[in-house]
């Protein structure tokens, strides 16, 4: 399937976060590759978006949006350093 | 509609269409209007939302065409099958309302002072952003050098190909070199294939004047140039990318 780059998340995680989260640093859980958000491989063809190591390819993130609310999954990261 | 914008904080805002540009017979330059917009850094992008009478909503991201300090611009491509871009490039008309978010993302983005030089590769629309950096650079940094190679499918599908060829006249330090990947004119004596690490060679600055590229297309370009630059020493934190997919995007 094809996928895109984290840029593409841009507006979803900085409304939900406030700040810009393209330029914050992830680390893999899985393989410990560590990298701007920019760079993950986003799957969001999809009601939610899937974005995955681009090492890996483990999942690190799953957003999923409703109406009235957001469901962030970030178990598949080690850390996420977020620029303030 | 959320009240007014407060800053730093990322909301929808209502944007009026002040003036459609035609740039190709499947890209059109969209200028808006956004009372409060915050100036953008050139590489950024935009999502747009549109609202149908049923209440049915879709977005799609954009890059942002003109450079900081000109009018708000956006240039779209349309894919058939889209269901955003037909709208955008087709139906709306000057004085329509749409809802902008943004100026987003903070990675993929060059200002003046960041120096070169730069490696500039895009794919199709990918040029978006791209253009967006050289119109920075040529109001201020034209002293940067700067390359810019683009992938096209044939010389009509170029987008702002008159504005390039006159700031590549204009500017010494400015080199715009096209490939054409399936149909060339007439006469044609540039590049006619895909890019690969020997075209890359040839026209990408070496590593060693330490070089700053960006690669924006659809992920399958994005990918090769990548590899490709990195192949020719680029250390891969130099190469920043912006992948839309299989086609068309942003």
């Amino acid at each position: 399937m094809e996928y895109v780059d984290g840029n593409a998340m841009a507006g979803t995680l900085g409304e939900l976060f406030g700040v810009e989260m393209t330029i914050a640093v992830g680390v893999c859980a899985a393989c410990g590759n560590t990298g701007e958000v920019a760079a993950l491989h986003v799957y969001n063809r999809a009601p939610g978006a899937v974005l995955r190591c681009p090492t890996c390819e483990s999942v690190l993130m799953r957003v999923v949006r409703g109406p009235d609310r957001t469901w962030l999954d970030l178990s598949g990261l080690r850390t996420l350093q977020i620029p303030v | 509609m959320a009240g007014t914008a407060v800053l730093g904080r990322l909301t929808w805002q209502p944007a009026e269409l002040v003036e459609a540009i035609d740039e190709t017979s499947r890209a059109r330059t969209l200028v808006f209007d956004v009372p409060e917009w915050m100036q953008h850094r050139a590489g950024q992008h935009l999502d747009v939302r549109l609202t149908a009478e049923d209440g049915y909503r879709a977005e799609r991201s954009y890059s942002i065409a003109s450079a900081p300090g000109e009018p708000l611009a956006i240039t779209v491509e349309r894919l058939d099958d889209g269901e955003v871009s037909p709208y955008l490039v087709d139906e709306l008309r000057p004085g329509d309302r749409i809802e902008l978010r943004g100026p987003v993302g903070g990675y993929f983005v060059w200002e003046p002072d960041r120096g070169g030089p730069i490696f500039l590769a895009a794919g199709g629309s990918g040029v978006v952003p791209l253009m967006s950096m050289a119109r920075t650079r040529a109001l201020d940094g034209a002293d940067v050098p700067a390359r810019l190679l683009y992938s096209a499918r044939t010389l009509d599908e170029v987008i702002y190909r008159e504005e390039l060829e006159r700031l590549a006249t204009e500017q010494p330090e400015l080199d715009v070199v096209y490939t054409l990947t399936r149909g060339q004119p007439e006469g044609w004596t540039g590049y006619a294939r895909r890019v690969d690490g020997e075209l890359l060679a040839e026209t990408a600055w070496p590593a060693h004047e330490s070089p700053l590229a960006y690669v924006c297309g659809p992920t399958s370009f994005v990918e090769a140039v990548a590899e490709g630059l990195v192949g020719l020493g680029y250390p891969p934190k130099r190469v920043k990318t912006e992948r839309f997919g299989a086609t068309g995007g942003r």
